[in-house]
């Protein structure tokens, strides 16, 4: 866990009176409504269908029993009682009340819990690796970076009001978690043959409208220069990026039309000017980061201890063990994986209740430590093996043990034109819809690894280019349509998804969601060949003749 | 639109001249980009001083020939989400070593003032009365900067630092 000193929490505490300042000028009129949306969208409030959204930042996914409480606290005090997770490690409330929004930021500066460029044409929240920290393999904990970089964005003052959105995720994995291929910078934690720590830079990745991976800008930057390095991009990109039009205003455009090289030299003309500057991070500063890191101080555990073993003659302890249980770089401890993904219930949905409860079995079970993946799940970090029973007992309890982490049903979906006023289309009913069909654990388990992703537009929130399946929302003359592509992935291979054939109503998406699956059963090699390998072995073209020959 | 100059609500000596408005015998002028790089010589051989309004899009190097001669560069915010003007700044300030007046023009509210400042502003022309008579109070609202930049606030990991090393004194 971070520890917020004084100083941090002086800033968050300047950032909510700031706010109140804001939303105080505009209810009293001083402020039109376009001034104010500039202003509010700077701190994660939107204005939705129903009511004002209001999505607050969890950094890198960490988050204390402390801070989920919080959460808990604002949901049931200033919303309808529960919130939605994103796939940018962030919270939304849906129903705030404006003339409330500072006494919520208030009560979440408190844990040290903020909303700062939750929204807006800024620097977005920087987001990391759920599993950071604890998995096995990784080479070093990129929270530490992750933290520096969170400081140095914050507040930014030239960079603030940038042509678009900017978003920036940090791996160091082999196998990635954090998507860094689909944002506008993606920072892979290397090492240099001296050992030292640097980062591959990726740049111009992105979902939506005009979707590209991330291309490597550069092999290695030191961990020193990381800072320099970003603000150098920044810097091209502020005073390049196109301002004419919103949908060519993202990074990757800017880098699709010059071209990655000539990009690139922009980038390291402007770097060489900077590097040596007071931006360049001495080993001193990132240790002072790294100290307010706390790890938990873990036990000499045995591999495999009896109550697991015991426990392993229960069929449903074993279906949940088997796909929400990863290994820790631990001996004896485990990665629990939360899924908020419930038969019939819209994804990444999580009650008040729900979040006290997990607060306390995050104190019992995982050193108090509680952790927000982008796939719209929660995961408790730190769980002794001998533990797991009785903590799969309790989730169950709870609702929050469905055995379907990374399952066809463990889908990821906006909000969709339920809530959001961008939306073209509904997802959640469509997830809804496909979680039933799929509700059979043995059939789920039967398919593997199947990742369906869900946008209500063409903005991607729900990240549909890169999903095994992905489904997009449009309107056409004033109806519902789905367009659906598969063989995109998010992760160190990340690709995009081919589109199968034409768009198909509402009703009909689940049924030609059950098509790909079917074809896929009868086109896979054996058991274990995945859907996505499926798909890059035979191409889109025997799941589409499958799945429109009747149609 | 009130002009705030060294944290105050000030008059403005200067007048701005449009790209064909004939040049006044004296008196300090603001001149458009396009009409200062065609006329430089004229502008600074006359007797007071001369701004140039320079717009976003335009390479602020193209400045740097000048800069020890300007009096003020009024850099342009055609509305308040467009943010290019705070790289010019920064250049001007930090690479070009700018030490004249270096105002914000355009949509200028209160809610941008400690991002000016910090990347090099010193006077502002203001939209509102309001926001002008609050820029002292509103300039002092952060305490708190995590970046460095030439305005020369300690950034919070350095403040982190010299706490590190005094409370070390002691022990």
């Amino acid at each position: 866990m971070y520890a917020y000193d004084e100083i941090d929490r002086t800033l968050v505490n300047e950032r909510v009176s700031e706010f109140r300042d804001q939303v105080k000028r505009r209810l009293s009129g001083e402020l039109t409504e376009d001034e104010f949306k500039i202003l509010r969208l700077q701190n994660g409030v939107y204005l939705q269908l129903h009511a004002y959204m209001f999505r607050v930042a969890i950094p890198y996914g960490t988050l204390a029993s402390n801070q989920l409480r919080a959460l808990a606290h604002v949901a049931r005090k200033y919303d309808r009682g529960y919130g939605h997770f994103t796939t940018r490690q962030n919270i939304q409330f849906n129903w705030i009340k404006l003339a409330e929004l500072p006494d919520a930021l208030a009560d979440l500066a408190e844990v040290g819990i903020h909303a700062m460029q939750t929204s807006g044409n800024n620097m977005r929240n920087v987001t990391s690796d759920q599993w950071a920290g604890v998995a096995p393999g990784e080479i070093e904990d990129p929270r530490i970076w992750s933290e520096l970089i969170r400081q140095h964005t914050t507040l930014h003052p030239e960079f603030s009001f940038l042509p678009r959105k900017f978003k920036i995720a940090i791996t160091a994995s082999d196998h990635d978690r954090a998507a860094i291929k689909i944002h506008d910078i993606g920072l892979k934690l290397i090492k240099n043959e001296k050992g030292e720590t640097g980062f591959e830079v990726l740049v111009g990745g992105g979902l939506g409208r005009t979707p590209f991976i991330g291309k490597t800008i550069k092999h290695f930057v030191h961990g020193r220069d990381i800072l320099s390095y970003i603000e150098a991009i920044l810097r091209v990109y502020n005073q390049y990026g196109r301002r004419d039009n919103i949908y060519k205003a993202r990074i990757k455009i800017l880098v699709h039309e010059l071209g990655i090289e000539k990009f690139s030299r922009e980038v390291e003309e402007e770097w060489q000017q900077i590097r040596n500057s007071s931006l360049q991070i001495d080993d001193e500063v990132v240790e002072d980061i790294r100290s307010r890191f706390t790890y938990p101080a873990y036990e000499k555990l045995p591999h495999m201890p009896d109550e697991l073993r015991q426990a392993a003659a229960d069929p449903d302890f074993e279906a949940w063990r088997k796909n929400s249980v990863a290994p820790h770089k631990v001996q004896g401890y485990s990665i629990v994986t939360i899924s908020l993904k419930p038969i019939g219930a819209p994804p990444g949905d999580a009650t008040a209740e729900q979040m006290d409860a997990l607060a306390d079995l995050a104190d019992k079970y995982s050193f108090g430590e509680i952790r927000v993946g982008h796939e719209q799940n929660l995961a408790l970090p730190h769980v002794a093996k001998r533990d797991l029973p009785a903590l799969w007992k309790a989730l169950d309890k709870l609702g929050l043990a469905t055995p379907n982490v990374n399952l066809i049903t463990d889908i990821i979906a906006c909000p969709g034109l339920d809530y959001c006023s961008l939306a073209n289309a509904r997802s959640i009913p469509i997830a809804q819809e496909l979680t039933r069909r799929f509700a059979n654990h043995e059939l789920a388990n039967l398919i593997g690894r199947l990742h369906i992703n869900i946008s209500g537009c063409i903005n991607a929130c729900g990240h549909h280019h890169v999903g095994h399946i992905g489904i997009l929302g449009v309107e056409k003359n004033g109806e519902e349509v789905y367009q659906i592509t598969i063989g995109g992935r998010a992760d160190e291979s990340a690709a995009l998804g081919n589109l199968i054939g034409p768009g198909v109503k509402f009703d009909e998406v689940a049924d030609v969601v059950e098509d790909i699956v079917e074809a896929y059963l009868a086109l896979r090699e054996r058991p274990e060949e995945l859907f996505m390998d499926t798909v890059k072995r035979l191409g889109v073209e025997p799941f589409k003749e499958r799945v429109y020959a009747t149609r | 639109m009130p002009l705030v100059n060294g944290g105050k609500i000030a008059d403005d000596s200067f007048v701005k001249l449009a790209a064909d408005t004939p040049l006044p015998e004296g008196g300090d002028i603001l001149v458009p980009a396009e009409r200062f790089i065609g006329e430089a010589d004229a502008l600074l051989r006359r007797t007071g001083k001369v701004g140039v309004i320079w717009p976003n899009n335009r390479d602020i190097a193209e400045l740097v020939p000048y800069l020890g001669k300007i009096a003020v560069v009024a850099l342009v915010f055609p509305t308040f989400r467009d943010g290019r003007a705070y790289s010019q700044a920064r250049l001007l300030r930090e690479r070009y070593n700018y030490r004249g007046e270096l105002r914000a023009t355009g949509q200028i509210l209160r809610d941008q003032f400690v991002f000016m400042l910090r990347a090099g502003f010193d006077s502002f022309d203001v939209k509102k009365q309001s926001d002008a008579e609050a820029f002292m109070q509103t300039a002092k609202r952060y305490s708190v900067f995590y970046q460095p930049t030439g305005d020369g606030r300690i950034t919070a990991l350095h403040r982190r630092m010299q706490l590190r090393h005094s409370e070390g004194v002691g022990t």
